[in-house]
C-alpha cells in the first residue's frame, strides 16, 4: 500500500541520487547492445540469420508495446496481433500493387475479381500505406480504448475482448479471399522502393532499420515510463480507483497507452512484410498474439527490455528447437515457459534484477535507483489480486 | 534470500542447458555443406511438412512415405553412387513458417531439393523463395491448378486429372443438380469455379455452394440446406475434421449414399479411418491411386509401407505421391548426372517411371505429372474400391488450357 503511494509521490528524482556511474549504466548498456545489434550483427550473421533476427527484432517491437501496455499499464492485451496484421497488411498491400505494376495482384486473378477494390485503391501510394500502417492501429485502439476503459472493463474481460477482436479478424480475412488473399495472405514480393527484397543487400538494410527502428521506440517507450505521465500509469496498474480518486481519469492515460502500443505493433507489422515476405491470417490471429504475450512473460514484463528480451528469446528458441527437434519442439517451447514462470515469475529480466538485488543486499547502499524493473516488491500482491493469471 | 539464490541458481542452469541444446549442430547435418554440390559422399535432401498443428495428422503420413523411398534408394546403392541424407524440418501448419525453413533448408544446410508442403497456402508462401533462391521443389499433393512455377514439380494431381474426371462421371450417371460443399480458402473455391463453369457448358445445375471456416464442426445448418435443396449429388471440398462432422451429420438427417451421393476430392484412407467408415461408406472419392490399386509396383509399396510403419497403417493418394517424388527426382539426377537445379530440370521432362498408380510421366513443359483418374467408392472396411478410371494417363492441364468451357477462368 505505502509503496503504491510511494511510487506516485516520488516523481522528482531523490536529491541524493545515485552515483554517476549508477546513473550513466543503463545509457551505457543501451550504447553496448546497440553496437552490438547495429554493428557487430551484421557482420558476424549470414544473411538468413541476419533476416531471422530481424524478424525477432519485429517481434520485439510489438512485445515492447505489449510491455508498455500490461507490464506498465495492467492491460493484458490478447490481440495485438490484429495491430500487427492492420500495419502488415497495409505494407503488403502497397508491395503487390507495386509489384503488380497496374494489373490486378495474382490472387485477385485467381480469386476471379475483376476490378481492383476501392479499400485497395489509396495503398498504391507508399506513403499512405505506411502512414496508415500506424496511424490505423492507432485509431482503431483509440475507439476500441475509448469505448472500453472508459466502461470501466478491465482485467480478464479487457483480455477476453481483445483476445476475441483477433479471433474476428482472422475470420473475416479469410472470407474474403478476392479481397484479402483469404488463407494465404500476402506473398511473393519482389521489390520494395525499387530494391530487389532477394538481394542481400536489401535484406541487411532492412535489418539496420528494424533494428535502429526498435532502438528508437525503445528511448520512447523508456522516455514516456519515466515521464509524470508513466508513473501515473503505473499508479493506475496498481491502485486504478485510488487514482480516480485523486482526481485523474484512468480512462484517458489507458487509451493513450493502449494507442501507443498498437501503433508499435502497427509498425512492426509493416517492417516484417517485407523482412519475412508474407503476411497472413496465420500471423495475426489469436495463437501469435498470446505467443507475444508468453515471451513478454518469459523477458520479463515489468521491464521494458525485458519484454523486447524476451520476445527475442522466445523467437530463437523456436527456431532453434524447431531445427534441432522437428517432432517435437513444441515440448520445448512449453518447458522452456513453464520453467521459467515457476523459477522466475518475474522473467528472464526479473531474475537478473533479483540477482542484482541479491548482490547489493550484500554491500548496502543508499539511493537504490527507482526503476519499474518489478525488482522490488511494488505492489506485487496488487497485481496478482487484478489480473488473471496467464 | 537463499530461497531467491537457489531460484536464481536453478534457473541459470536451465536456461545454460536450453541455449546448449540449440548450440548443437543438428545431427542430421553431419555431411557437410560439399554433399549438395555433388563434392561429399551423400546428398542431402530437405522434407519440410507439417508435424505440428492441424495439418500434422495428414503432413506426417507424406513424410513417412518420402522416407521410406529416401530409404530404399538408399537400400539400392544411393544417387550418383551417393547417399541420402533426410532433413527434415516442421513447417507448423502454419504457411510462414514453410517459408522460413524453406529457407532455411536452402540457404544453410544446401539441400538438393525439397519435398514438403500439403496446403496451397503453404505451397503459395514456399513458392517465391523457391524461385528467387533457384531451388527444386516437389509438391505431392492434388491442388486447385492455375499455377505452374519453373522451380516446383506438382506431383499430385491438377484439376483435369481429378475435379474434371469427377465431374465426368457424375454427369455419366445422370447427376444433373449438384451442391457444393467447401472449407474456406483458396482450393475449394477455385474448384468450385472450375466446377460452376463445367457445369454450365454441359448442362448441369448448382443449386448451392456453402462454405465453412477450416475446422469447423458444426454442419445442422449446413445439411439442412443441402436437404432442403434436393440436389442430386453433393461435391465435397471440405478439409481435414469438418469432414468428420460433416459426414455424420448427413447420416443424421438420414441422407444415403444411394440417393444423394457425395464426391469428395480430400477424403482418402488415413481420412475414412478418422471420419469412421459408417458415416461415408458407399460415397464416392476422385483420386489417383488408392491402397487397392491393383499393380506389381503398388503391392511392394504397401507391403514395404507396412513392414516400416506397421500393420495397421493405410496408404493414400498423397502420400504415393510423396513416395513417387523422390524416386522422380532421383531418376532425374541420375539422367542429368548431377543435382544442380537447372541441369535436373531439363534431365526432368519426359521421365516415365512404373508407379504404385500406374505410368507417370512428367510433363517437362508445366512440370505436372501425367496421371490416371480414378473414381472410387468407400467399402465398409474402409478401403476405397475403384469403379471407374481414365484407362491411360491424362496429360496434366494446370490452366485448363484446352477445355473450351473454361476460357474465362484465367
Amino acid at each position: 500500500m505505502t509503496t503504491t503511494v510511494r511510487n506516485v509521490v516520488r516523481v522528482a528524482p531523490p536529491p541524493a541520487g545515485p552515483s554517476w556511474r549508477g546513473r550513466l549504466r543503463a545509457p551505457a548498456v543501451f550504447v553496448l547492445v546497440a553496437v552490438l545489434a547495429l554493428v557487430v550483427a551484421p557482420l558476424l550473421l549470414e544473411p538468413f540469420r541476419l533476416g531471422l533476427l530481424a524478424k525477432y527484432l519485429c517481434f520485439g517491437i510489438v512485445a515492447l508495446g505489449i510491455g508498455l501496455a500490461w507490464g506498465q499499464g495492467g492491460m493484458l492485451t490478447l490481440g495485438q496481433g490484429v495491430f500487427f496484421g492492420l500495419g502488415g497488411y497495409a505494407m503488403g498491400m502497397y508491395l503487390k500493387l507495386h509489384d503488380a505494376g497496374g494489373d490486378l495482384p495474382d490472387f485477385m486473378v485467381w480469386s476471379g475479381v475483376e476490378k481492383l477494390p476501392a479499400l485497395w485503391v489509396p495503398f498504391e501510394n507508399p506513403v499512405f500505406a505506411v502512414a496508415f500502417a500506424v496511424i490505423g492501429p492507432v485509431v482503431l485502439a483509440v475507439l476500441l480504448g475509448s469505448l472500453v476503459f472508459r466502461q470501466r472493463v478491465r482485467g480478464a474481460y479487457f483480455a477476453i475482448l481483445t483476445q476475441a477482436l483477433a479471433a474476428a479478424t482472422v475470420i473475416l480475412l479469410v472470407g474474403q479471399q478476392g479481397l484479402t488473399g483469404g488463407t494465404n495472405g500476402l506473398t511473393n514480393f519482389f521489390d520494395l522502393f525499387g530494391q530487389d527484397l532477394a538481394a542481400d543487400g536489401t535484406q541487411r538494410g532492412l535489418y539496420i532499420v528494424v533494428a535502429a527502428v526498435l532502438g528508437v521506440l525503445y528511448l520512447v517507450a523508456w522516455q514516456l515510463v519515466r515521464s509524470r505521465f508513466g508513473r501515473l500509469l503505473i499508479a493506475i496498474r496498481d491502485g486504478e480507483d485510488r487514482v480516480r480518486f485523486l482526481g485523474y481519469n484512468p480512462a484517458t492515460v489507458k487509451t493513450v497507452t493502449f494507442a501507443v502500443s498498437a501503433g508499435m505493433a502497427g509498425l512492426a507489422g509493416a517492417l516484417f512484410v517485407p523482412v519475412v515476405g508474407i503476411i497472413s491470417p496465420a500471423l495475426l490471429g489469436v495463437v501469435p498474439s498470446l505467443e507475444l504475450v508468453v515471451a513478454v512473460a518469459v523477458g520479463g514484463r515489468f521491464s521494458l527490455a525485458g519484454a523486447v528480451l524476451g520476445a527475442v528469446v522466445m523467437g530463437y528458441a523456436k527456431t532453434s528447437f524447431s531445427e534441432q527437434f522437428a517432432d517435437g519442439w513444441l515440448y520445448l517451447q512449453g518447458a522452456l515457459f513453464i520453467l521459467v514462470m515457476t523459477l522466475a515469475p518475474k522473467g528472464i529480466f526479473g531474475l537478473a534484477a533479483t540477482a542484482r538485488d541479491f548482490v547489493v543486499s550484500r554491500r548496502p547502499r543508499t539511493g537504490r535507483p527507482l526503476m519499474s524493473t518489478g525488482t522490488a516488491d511494488i505492489g506485487g500482491p496488487l497485481i496478482e489480486a487484478q489480473e488473471p493469471r496467464a | 534470500m537463499r530461497n531467491s539464490a537457489w531460484r536464481i541458481g536453478a534457473a541459470i542452469a536451465v536456461l545454460a542447458t536450453g541455449l546448449a541444446a540449440c548450440g548443437g549442430e543438428p545431427s542430421t547435418t553431419t555431411g557437410g555443406t560439399a554433399a549438395a554440390s555433388g563434392g561429399g559422399d551423400t546428398i542431402k535432401v530437405g522434407l519440410l511438412h507439417s508435424l505440428s498443428g492441424t495439418m500434422a495428422i495428414s503432413e506426417v503420413t507424406v513424410r513417412d512415405a518420402e522416407l521410406l523411398a529416401v530409404e530404399e534408394i538408399n537400400k539400392a546403392g544411393g544417387v550418383l553412387g551417393k547417399q541420402l541424407v533426410p532433413v527434415a524440418e516442421d513447417g507448423a501448419s502454419d504457411w510462414p513458417t514453410f517459408a522460413e525453413k524453406a529457407t532455411k533448408l536452402i540457404a544453410q544446410d544446401k539441400v538438393a531439393t525439397v519435398f514438403g508442403g500439403w496446403t496451397s497456402a503453404s505451397r503459395k508462401a514456399m513458392l517465391p523463395v523457391f524461385e528467387k533462391r533457384k531451388a527444386l521443389l516437389w509438391y505431392p499433393v492434388q491442388y486447385e491448378g492455375l499455377e505452374s512455377s519453373p522451380y516446383i514439380f506438382y506431383t499430385g494431381a491438377t484439376t483435369n486429372q481429378q475435379i474434371v474426371p469427377g465431374l465426368d462421371y457424375l454427369k455419366e450417371k445422370g447427376k444433373k443438380k449438384i451442391f457444393l460443399v467447401g472449407s474456406d480458402y483458396v482450393f475449394p473455391r477455385t474448384a468450385n469455379k472450375i466446377i460452376k463453369a463445367y457445369a454450365a457448358a454441359n448442362g448441369m445445375q448448382v443449386l448451392g455452394e456453402e462454405y465453412t471456416p477450416l475446422g469447423h464442426t458444426e454442419y445442422s445448418t449446413l445439411v439442412n440446406k443441402v436437404v432442403a435443396a434436393k440436389p442430386d449429388a453433393v461435391f465435397n471440398t471440405l478439409n481435414g475434421d469438418s469432414n468428420v462432422a460433416f459426414f455424420k451429420q448427413l447420416k443424421s438427417a438420414g441422407v444415403t449414399a444411394e440417393q444423394m451421393p457425395v464426391m469428395s476430392v480430400s477424403v482418402a484412407e488415413e481420412e475414412v479411418k478418422g471420419i469412421g467408415v459408417d458415416n461415408i461408406a458407399g460415397h464416392l472419392v476422385a483420386w489417383n491411386y488408392y491402397q487397392t490399386t491393383e499393380n506389381p509396383a503398388n503391392a511392394k509399396f504397401v507391403e514395404a509401407f507396412k513392414a516400416k510403419y506397421g500393420a495397421d497403417r493405410v496408404t493414400s493418394d498423397p502420400m504415393e505421391a510423396g513416395y513417387n517424388a523422390v524416386y522422380l527426382w532421383a531418376e532425374a539426377v541420375k539422367k542429368a548426372g548431377t543435382t544442380e537445379v537447372e541441369a535436373v530440370k531439363k534431365a526432368a521432362g519426359g521421365i516415365a517411371l512404373e508407379r504404385p498408380e500406374g505410368t507417370v510421366t512428367i510433363d517437362g513443359e508445366n512440370q505436372h505429372m501425367y496421371k490416371t483418374a480414378r473414381i472410387g467408392v468407400i467399402e465398409p472396411d474402409g478401403q476405397i474400391k475403384e469403379v471407374w478410371n481414365s484407362g491411360k494417363p491424362i496429360k496434366p492441364d494446370p490452366y485448363l488450357k484446352t477445355y473450351s468451357w473454361a476460357g474465362g477462368l484465367t
